[in-house]
């Protein structure tokens, strides 16, 4: 091969090389951008007056005084639109009859309930049992998207056989042309703002409240918390175990057929896939050994702990292994035992590596799904105390993200959420890692002198 | 030959009066006694008979008798793959460590059979020190190296480690400098200061023997030098073995020197009589260059 073909060869390589890891960093962009500015949302916010009267009424939390000045100025803003449609329902409706009455109620339903949705329960109605129904909209995102579900009608036309129908948007305003109602459109477009008051909040409270609801309202504490009990279970099982199995493998196995088909079988542990160990939590622990019940933190620990185990196992083998041979004649040579060497030179040694491997399974316990569902995740929750984490399932972010994604029955409402959730997790992993990356360092750097 | 090297032997009752001193080479002296006379003079400390080693089927050393004797210092000499290091790590028994390693023959320390199944390893290598090649102190304070043996050992006091520490630190020439940094890191110090910082944690557990695999091979010749004073300096009080592919250094430090070739004991003898007056053609081809 002639040294332009090599050349092009090798830059070629190069440049397939540097494509791979400009796409890969393109990905985690692409991957990472929507969900923490999103997620962001959950946090940072308009929110309006009913998330403040939600928050003063659900959590305790705010002025009471300065919320009964902020209700006063909004009911004064919101009375003329009361005004218009009580003036509606005895001027205009009372003159209708048949049909014509039964279709302009109709209308008028679909407009009160729009305004439900924004403002909460009309004045003197009782209260709803549904607390989605007593609370208008608390997050102004939300109500521009009803004003604009109040100011059109969506209608679907067909009329061109040919094609899809086509999404037509109609003023409803021209639905009450002429009617007492029909000042009530633009007088709401203009004046939601003195209406819902919103107000930039950094709603802490999303990482700290319970939800209720189905998640309308309030936070993440309960699967935060979940998250956190199932991870930390995981490793109390998976790491004393993993280290174990690995100075078996390191210092004390007889390189032989059982031991090269134990390495196997960890390696296949490994790449197996996540929703067969939550299967096999289920049929193992919960039916088999009735660990608990039913679902529990306790069968999903478990599951968790066996999934992380192989790599456990391998991470802390290879630190093991990347321990100087001489660290270990030295100690043998003054007369440790194989075991003393072990405890006092050769763990302390590789403890930067072990680490490393620990928090990397973490990440991965924070984060799996599969496993848990059988064994331990509910969609909805309270925070467990500890003794509790023994009998009771759990919510938790991973699986509360896929659920909320596939199963609520108000998605629109509930996005923030699942941004928010994801984030949440996503930072929190990555703070673990920061955190092991900063004791590595420290420990490493002990070492060295 | 280095002067310096005689400094540290005077005053060094090796038990033979004026009969036998290893800086004779340096001094001069032409009255080499005869190995046998040496034997008689100090008991032998690790005797070996018809000692072989293996690795696997693989024999790295065949049916090697001689006797190594109390309080001196032996050279084990030969050329890189001869066997000598595996001869030195049989005497405490590091090539437990490999696997398929075994030995036939007998190797005496005290008396008795270092090989024996109720021998306690543990014991043995506590009272047969080794210094490695490469410096390999542990990553952790000079002080706790140093008392890494002595805890391995027991003794748990304050008062008696603290005692411990400096007495070995002072032994292996190192305390003037390191007593005001105990607590940091062993690894910061230097190639020969870790050296003897080693060679303080060997002594930390009163060892009876000193095994030195190439001590000096890793160092620059300044600390080259220091080790080999504190050869000299610690001759008397212990028994040193050391392998060296420096043909020099064992005519510096050592009062009787053995050559190994291919695993076979070709010559062993007083030192300065190796080296003018070897009895071998090999040896001689050895010392001369000719080969190794």
């Amino acid at each position: 091969m002639g040294m332009k073909a090599r050349n092009l060869l090798d830059r070629l390589f190069s440049g397939v090389g540097v494509l791979a890891i400009v796409v890969m960093g393109l990905a985690l962009v692409l991957i990472l951008a929507p969900i923490f500015s999103r997620g962001a949302g959950a946090y940072i916010f308009k929110a309006t007056v009913e998330h403040r009267r939600m928050l003063l009424e659900r959590f305790e939390r705010g002025n009471a005084e300065a919320l009964a000045a902020e209700a006063e100025a909004v009911r004064e803003a919101r009375a003329p639109v009361y005004a218009m449609l009580a003036r509606y329902a005895a001027e205009d409706l009372a003159g209708l009859s048949g049909r014509e009455k039964r279709e302009a109620r109709q209308r008028l339903e679909e407009v009160e309930d729009i305004l439900q949705e924004l403002f909460g329960p009309m004045p003197g109605a009782a209260t709803p049992v549904l607390p989605r129904q007593q609370y208008g909209a608390t997050r102004w995102d939300r109500a521009e998207v009803k004003l604009d579900r109040l100011l059109y009608v969506e209608t679907w036309d067909y009329s061109d056989s040919g094609s899809m129908g086509q999404q037509v948007l109609k003023p409803r305003r021209e639905e009450f042309a002429g009617t007492a109602l029909e000042p009530l459109f633009g007088y709401v477009e203009t004046h939601l703002e003195a209406m819902l008051r919103p107000e930039w909040t950094f709603y802490w409270g999303f990482l700290t409240d319970s939800s209720f609801d189905a998640h309308i309202f309030g936070g993440i504490w309960p699967e935060l918390v979940g998250t956190i009990y199932l991870t930390l279970g995981a490793m109390v099982f998976a790491v004393p175990l993993g280290i174990v199995s690995a100075i078996y493998f390191a210092e004390y196995a007889q390189e032989g057929r059982l031991v090269s088909l134990l390495r196997t079988c960890v390696s296949t542990l490994a790449g197996v896939p996540s929703i067969v160990f939550g299967l096999f939590g289920l049929a193992f622990f919960i039916n088999t050994m009735h660990v608990s019940r039913s679902k529990s933190v306790l069968a999903g620990s478990l599951t968790l702990g066996m999934l992380i185990l192989p790599t456990v196992i391998r991470a802390a083998e290879e630190a093991i292994r990347a321990v100087p041979h001489s660290y270990k004649e030295a100690a043998v040579g003054l007369g440790a035992g194989r075991w003393r060497t072990v405890v006092t030179v050769i763990l302390p040694a590789a403890l930067p590596g072990i680490l490393t491997g620990t928090v990397i399974s973490m990440g991965r316990a924070a984060g799996e799904t599969a496993p848990i569902i059988f064994t331990a995740a509910v969609s909805v929750g309270k925070v467990l105390s500890p003794w509790e984490t023994l009998t009771q399932p759990t919510p938790a972010l991973s699986w509360n993200i896929y659920n909320l994604c596939t199963e609520h029955e108000a998605v629109d409402e509930i996005r923030h959420v699942q941004f928010g959730m994801a984030a949440t997790l996503v930072l929190a992993v990555l703070l673990l890692n920061l955190v092991a990356i900063i004791m590595r360092a420290r420990i490493s750097n002990k070492l060295k002198g | 030959m280095s002067p310096a090297t005689q400094d540290g032997r005077t005053g060094v009752d090796t038990g033979l009066g004026d009969r036998f001193k290893p800086s004779n080479v340096a001094s001069g002296r032409e009255d080499v006694p005869p190995l046998h006379d040496i034997l008689e003079q100090t008991e032998a400390h690790v005797a070996t008979r018809d000692f072989s080693i293996f690795y696997r089927d693989n024999e790295a050393v065949k049916k090697i008798t001689m006797e190594i004797p109390m309080r001196l210092v032996t050279a084990i000499i030969g050329p890189s793959g001869c066997g000598k290091s595996t001869l030195l790590r049989a005497i405490n028994r590091m090539n437990d460590l490999i696997p398929g390693c075994h030995t036939t023959g007998e190797m005496r320390f005290d008396g008795q059979d270092i090989y024996d199944k109720k021998i306690d390893v543990a014991i043995l290598r506590r009272r047969v020190g080794m210094v490695f090649q490469k410096p390999n102190p542990f990553p952790k304070s000079i002080y706790d190296n140093v008392a890494y043996g002595p805890r391995l050992h027991g003794i748990t006091r304050h008062s008696r480690l603290d005692e411990i520490v400096q007495r070995s630190l002072v032994q292996a020439a190192l305390w003037e400098e390191v007593k005001d940094r105990l607590d940091t890191n062993g690894l910061g110090l230097s190639g020969g200061q870790q050296q003897r910082l080693c060679l303080a944690r060997a002594l930390a557990v009163d060892p009876e023997i000193l095994l030195m695999d190439e001590p000096t091979s890793a160092l620059d010749p300044r600390a080259t030098t220091r080790i080999e004073d504190l050869i000299g300096e610690l001759r008397g009080s212990y028994t040193i073995i050391i392998v060296t592919h420096n043909m020099q250094q064992a005519a510096r430090v050592s009062d009787l020197t053995a050559f190994l070739y291919e695993g076979v004991l070709v010559e062993y003898g007083p030192t300065k009589q190796l080296f003018t007056k070897p009895r071998e053609k090999q040896t001689e081809d050895y010392i001369t260059g000719r080969f190794g």
